[in-house]
C-alpha cells in the first residue's frame, strides 16, 4: 500500500467513527424541536459539530435566535485558527478556497497536522478527512434524524441526557491541562448560577464568556508564580 | 425562527471558517489570540453542559433522570468508552431510571 493509499484509508476510517457521531446529532436535534430538514441543514451548511450541538441545545431549552447562533459561532472560533494554520499548507485559492474553508473542522485539520513532515501528504490527509467526514456526517445525522421520528417521544428514551453527554464527551479530551480544568469547573459553576436569573441561552454566553476571561487570569498568574517550571505540562 | 437561527448560525460559522484563510498572519500569531481561541471551546462546552442536565422546561434547577445520565457518561469516559457509546449509555441510564420510577 503507497503510502498516500494508506493515509486516505484512514481519513476514510475517521469519517466512519464521525458518522456513528453524526447518527446522535441527527437523533438529539429532533429531539430539541428541529425538522429533519433543518438537522440536515445544520450539518451540511454549518458542518462543525460541537457548535451544531451547541445551537440545537439553546434552541433545545427554550432560547433565543440571537443566543443559540452566538454559541455555535463561539464554539466555531477555533476553525479560524485551523484555517489560518491550513492555509499556509494549502495555499488555495477562489472555489477552492470556499471548499476549503467549508471543511476546515477539527478532524481534518488534525490528520493534516499529523503528517506536516510532507506538504503533499498534509494536503492529501487534509482533503481526504474534510470530504470524507463531510459525507458520512451528513450520512448519519440523516439516519438519525429519520430514526428519531420513528420513536415518539424522546425523553422515553433518555434522548435528552444525550445531549449533555455529547457535550461531556466533547469536553472531555480537552481537559488535558490545569487551565482548560480551572476553565471548564468556573463555567459549570457560573452556567448553574445564572440560569434561575437570567433569559435562557444567555446563561451559556455569560458564563463561558467570564469563564474564558477568569481562565486567562489564571495561566497568567501560574505563569508569574512559583511554580512557573511546571506550566507547560 | 428555527430557521432564522439555523441559516443565521451557519453563515457565522462559514464565516468563522474562511477568516482564517483571509485574515494577516500577524494577527492570530498573537500568543494572547492563541490562548483564548483554545480556552473558549473548554469554557463554552463546560456552561452547555449543566443547562442541558440541570434545567428544567420552567426554567428552574431541577434533578431528573438527565443527571443519571450525566454521571454513567462520566464513567463511561474515564473507562475510555468511545463517542457513541457514551451517549448511548447516557440515554439508556436515563430512560431506564425513568422507566423504573427512580428518577423523573
Amino acid at each position: 500500500m503507497t503510502e498516500r493509499a494508506t493515509i486516505i484509508r484512514d481519513s476514510v476510517a475517521v469519517g466512519a467513527a464521525t458518522a456513528a457521531y453524526g447518527i446522535s446529532f441527527g437523533a438529539v436535534a429532533i429531539a430539541s424541536g428541529l425538522s429533519p430538514f433543518q438537522a440536515q441543514a445544520l450539518s451540511g451548511l454549518m458542518f462543525t459539530g460541537a457548535s451544531q450541538f451547541a445551537l440545537i441545545g439553546v434552541i433545545g431549552t427554550g432560547g433565543g435566535v440571537l443566543a443559540a447562533v452566538a454559541a455555535a459561532a463561539f464554539l466555531g472560533v477555533r476553525n479560524s485558527l485551523y484555517g489560518f494554520h491550513m492555509a499556509t499548507i494549502l495555499h488555495v485559492r477562489g472555489a477552492q478556497r470556499l471548499a476549503a474553508a467549508q471543511v476546515t473542522i477539527d478532524e481534518s485539520t488534525g490528520m493534516a497536522m499529523g503528517h506536516e513532515d510532507s506538504p503533499a501528504n498534509a494536503r492529501t490527509a487534509f482533503w481526504a478527512t474534510g470530504i470524507s467526514v463531510f459525507v458520512l456526517w451528513n450520512a448519519g445525522t440523516l439516519l438519525g434524524s429519520l430514526g428519531a421520528g420513528l420513536l415518539g417521544d424522546p425523553a422515553r428514551w433518555g434522548l435528552d441526557a444525550a445531549i449533555p453527554a455529547a457535550f461531556l464527551a466533547l469536553l472531555w479530551p480537552r481537559l488535558s491541562n490545569a487551565t482548560a480544568r480551572f476553565t471548564a469547573v468556573i463555567a459549570i459553576i457560573l452556567a448553574i448560577i445564572a440560569t434561575p436569573l437570567l433569559p435562557p441561552g444567555v446563561p451559556i454566553l455569560v458564563a463561558g464568556g467570564c469563564a474564558v476571561g477568569l481562565g486567562i487570569a489564571f495561566e497568567h498568574r501560574r505563569n508569574r508564580g512559583p511554580h512557573s517550571t511546571q506550566v507547560n505540562e | 425562527m428555527i430557521w432564522v437561527a439555523v441559516l443565521g448560525g451557519s453563515i457565522s460559522c462559514f464565516a468563522l471558517k474562511l477568516l482564517g484563510y483571509v485574515i494577516p498572519e500577524r494577527f492570530l500569531a498573537h500568543p494572547n489570540i492563541m490562548r483564548v481561541t483554545a480556552l473558549i471551546p473548554v469554557a463554552f462546552l463546560a456552561a452547555l453542559m449543566p443547562v442541558q442536565t440541570l434545567i428544567g422546561g420552567d426554567g428552574q434547577l431541577v434533578i431528573d433522570a438527565r443527571l443519571a445520565g450525566m454521571l454513567v457518561a462520566l464513567i463511561a469516559l474515564i473507562l475510555r468508552v468511545p463517542f457513541l457509546g457514551v451517549i448511548v449509555l447516557a440515554s439508556v441510564t436515563a430512560a431506564l431510571t425513568r422507566a423504573t420510577g427512580l428518577m423523573p
